[in-house]
């Protein structure tokens, strides 16, 4: 199958994919208990029955479910994902606003636990009975094991009260001032901890896999006659050996971005950070259904489209993928 | 001019005009200019107080809008928009001379008519209805006076013209035809106060700059107010602690603020609340059995221990509350009873309301619900409640909710028994009390209603006639009656007020501590001389 064919398909399929994620996020998300309508009118301190009825009415709560569904299908068919019942704006500007930090916070947590896990994961393999694999696999274990939001509380508790050299919340100073160099220096600096917090968890499972992956490749036959030819022992490992061994890494990548993205929404919810997490958390708890199902779906979106992504780079990266349809 | 409560209570026939600078208490050397960053968890919906009660809108929006009065710790109230003002004799009308020159953030100049237009907005669409109700008419003779026309005359009125009761709206933006409920310009409005809004990052940040053609001159002293919403107590915690904000409203929570209290660097003040009125208390479902009957809810009472409440649980911090109108009200009535801890008493109660004690030692099971996330003031307390009622034969069932919308269904569907609850006086009864108690105010779906279904004739008509008294001193009277009414009946447990406190940078001047706190203007507030 060519490139283009194959990214058409994929694309259908995606689509397909969305539009199921929104049918049935929109019945799970409406099987809630709880009524939006009480929610704002608890946020307005009581609201009058009119003004509840009015609330209804406003966000064509009193409709029928299916007919709330076609009108919302509707309006995302043209690119609308309608009003936040809270904030009364458009989602997709309320998105818009968070999505970035988002991303910014998922790459950042990718980049760390793929490089360091990877480093980790071949100097364990070097020695695999050694000490250092040792100390390696248990730091990865525990690192997996770890509840996401826990590391970030520890993380927290040392990093800005112990020894407090981090801040604790935002993306940003609050009293920040300064060109766009101290504005990139200050934004990294506030994204250490919660980038960090989040690798940790994957930063294990990369380190577990390139380990495994390079004690298998380190055994086979042209990694032998590499080292035969004289090759010095960094560029065994790092030019023949770990090209090799990284196959299995990139898949692994693309698999584990649905659940970065969902990590990411729990990291967010501890350090503040002004991504989708927090407001998808408030969502559930307002009953704010256009804001939360408009998360889902972009959360969703970013899922196929890494997806995608990741099935490409593999058959660039392995060129018998390329050829194997055929 | 210095006021008396009494003459606040009553204010009829009072022409008042005094500087601006009254607020003025502390004179140590302001400094112009500085950033002052506030934290909060509370989440706005949008930046209109008038269309929007809640904390989390007033805080910002007293900041960007001007109100025509505001008020000092004191109950009195002083000129503001309104540069002075007359209650006519009758008490039927009430006339407001607007400062001459005061504009918009747009530059557009504050006129009567928007007075009327923002009298008119609020009476139409705010959720506290009885603060304009009694308005008839408002009357613009001149584009500097406004007269408020009363169907009756409105003690409570001056107040509901303060702080984010009654902030002044411009007519040419929010007058355009548009259903003001769900206006755009809510999320980012031309205001009149002295703070403009810069950013509005909904859920995050709103950053608020000073309007350098604020109408009362050389206000305000900081040049930009930033308040971060951050979700999480401890992180704010952390925040205060580190320096990286300088100012934290509406803190109850006791641990935090033993903590706080111990810095150096920081000042910890339970002033700026009186007006707020904040009660934590547990609620009746009067309409069921047996809390249908007067005395089970007594014996209730009596085993409760409200002191342990306040002094073990809240850690001292809070204190304790007994009477519907909050106890720093003047309209608080200090012969209320308070139900001290009677274990015995409270059985022999029960023993003689015909609910005597099963093989299990239990008289009946009860509900009692909290709202989620409300910390130790709710769940902890209904966690105390489970084990002391059961010294009175009572068993109770705890019973969580998931969020607030669940709690808020069932509470006002009168799905439940006993519910924790948190409600506030604002200010005067009128607008805080009487919802709680009118037997008018019975709506089912209608949280903050009279959910607990109470219906007492006497209490109906004391209250009634409490709205529209003008003598001071008879209105009073009627308040204390009815305390004592609702003492007895007691559909409601009153626990504790909540214990609120502003944490706040202590170079920072002027910190609010007027009966609105932080929810009037803070042009006054300023950075120290370092």
């Amino acid at each position: 199958m060519g490139l283009t064919a194959y990214i058409v398909r994929r694309l259908i399929y995606g689509i397909i994919l969305l539009a199921g994620v929104l049918v049935l996020n929109f019945f799970l998300i409406h099987a809630a208990p709880g009524d939006p309508a009480e929610t704002i009118a608890g946020a307005m301190g009581g609201a009058t029955a009119e003004m509840l009825s009015g609330i209804r009415a406003a966000y064509g709560l009193d409709k029928p479910l299916l007919t709330q569904l076609a009108i919302y299908l509707g309006h995302v068919a043209h690119g609308d994902l309608g009003m936040s019942y809270y904030f009364n704006q458009p989602v997709i500007s309320l998105i818009a606003a968070r999505v970035g930090p988002t991303i910014l916070l998922v790459f950042a947590a990718q980049l760390i636990a793929i490089t360091v896990g990877v480093v980790m994961g071949v100097l364990a393999a070097r020695k695999p009975s050694g000490p250092l694999s040792a100390v390696i696999t248990v730091l990865s274990t525990v690192g997996y094991a770890a509840p996401v939001f826990w590391t970030g509380i520890m993380l927290i508790i040392l990093f800005a009260s112990i020894i407090p050299i981090f801040p604790v919340d935002g993306m940003t100073s609050a009293r920040f001032s300064g060109g766009f160099v101290a504005h990139v220096v200050d934004v990294l600096y506030h994204l250490a901890l919660p980038a960090f917090t989040l690798a940790i968890i994957f930063l294990a499972q990369y380190s577990r896999l390139s380990r495994a992956s390079m004690i298998d490749v380190l055994g086979a036959d042209y990694v032998r006659t590499a080292r035969a030819k004289g090759l010095s022992e960094t560029k065994v490992v790092f030019r023949h050996a770990l090209r090799n061994a990284v196959l299995p890494i990139i898949t692994v990548a693309g698999i584990q971005f649905g659940n970065l993205i969902s990590g990411a929404l729990l990291v967010e919810s501890v350090f503040n950070w002004p991504g989708m997490g927090r407001l998808a958390f408030d969502s559930v708890l307002r009953r704010d259904y256009p804001t939360l199902l408009g998360i889902l779906f972009f959360a969703a979106l970013m899922v196929v489209i890494a997806n995608l992504l990741t099935d490409l780079s593999y058959r660039f990266a392995d060129p018998r993928i390329r050829t194997g349809g055929r | 001019m210095k006021l008396t409560r009494r003459d606040i209570l009553g204010s009829a026939g009072a022409l008042l005009v005094a500087p601006n600078f009254a607020f003025e208490a502390q004179a140590a050397e302001p400094q112009m200019g500085g950033t002052m960053v506030m934290v909060s968890t509370q989440v706005p919906r949008h930046l209109n107080p008038a269309v929007q009660s809640g904390i989390a809108t007033a805080i910002p929006g007293t900041q960007i809008f001007a109100s025509p009065l505001r008020y000092d710790a004191d109950w009195t109230p002083h000129p503001y928009l309104a540069e002075s003002w007359k209650v006519a004799d009758d008490a039927l009308s009430v006339t407001l001379n607007l400062v001459k020159g005061a504009k918009f953030h747009d530059g557009k100049p504050i006129t009567s008519e928007d007075v009327k237009f923002s009298i008119e907005t609020i009476k139409a669409h705010h959720p506290f209805k009885t603060m304009f109700e009694p308005v008839s008419s408002v009357e613009t003779p001149d584009e500097h006076t406004a007269v408020i026309h009363l169907a009756h005359p409105h003690p409570a009125l001056l107040l509901c013209l303060s702080g984010a009761l009654c902030p002044i709206i411009p007519k040419h933006v929010f007058g355009d035809g548009q259903d003001i409920m769900n206006h755009p310009a809510n999320s980012n409005p031309v205001g009149s106060g002295p703070f403009k809004i810069a950013e509005f990052k909904a859920g995050q940040q709103i950053v608020l700059e000073k309007n350098p053609d604020f109408f009362i001159k050389g206000r305000p002293y900081l040049d930009k107010i930033v308040i971060r919403i951050v979700p999480d107590l401890s992180s704010i915690i952390l925040a205060v602690e580190g320096g990286q904000a300088d100012f934290l409203p509406f803190l109850a929570e006791s641990q935090s603020i033993i903590r706080l209290q111990k810095s150096d660097r920081l000042g910890v003040t339970d002033k700026g609340y009186a007006a707020v009125g904040p009660i934590n208390w547990l609620a009746f479902n009067t309409a069921k059995p047996p809390l249908d009957n007067k005395a089970v809810r007594q014996a209730i009472g009596y085993a409760i221990d409200r002191n342990f409440i306040t002094k073990a649980l809240l850690r001292g911090i809070a204190k304790p509350q007994r009477s519907p109108i909050i106890e720093s009200s003047p309209f608080f009535n200090p012969k209320m009873p308070s139900y001290g801890l009677d274990l015995n008493k409270a059985n022999a109660m029960l023993d003689q309301a015909g609910h005597k004690k099963g093989p299990d030692g239990m008289r009946f099971k009860l509900t009692v619900d909290y709202i989620p996330g409300g910390g130790e003031e709710q769940e902890g307390i209904a966690q105390y409640l489970k084990s002391q009622l059961k010294k009175a034969g009572i068993d109770i069932e705890v019973r969580a909710s998931p969020d607030f919308p669940t709690w808020a269904k069932r509470i006002s569907n009168y799905d439940f028994d006993l519910t924790m609850d948190e409600v506030y006086n604002w200010g005067d009864p009128v607008i805080g009390v009487h919802r709680t108690y009118l037997s008018s105010n019975i709506r089912k779906g209608v949280i903050w209603s009279n959910t607990q279904q109470y219906r007492n004739p006497k209490v109906d008509e004391l209250l009634n006639k409490a709205a529209v008294e003008k003598d001071p001193a008879k209105r009073k009277g009627f308040y204390d009656e009815f305390q004592m009414i609702v003492g007895d009946d007691l559909p409601i447990y009153w626990v504790n007020a909540l214990p609120y406190h502003t944490i706040y940078n202590k170079r920072l001047g002027n910190v609010p501590e007027s009966i609105w706190g932080s929810m009037q203007s803070m042009d006054e507030v300023y950075w120290k001389k370092a």
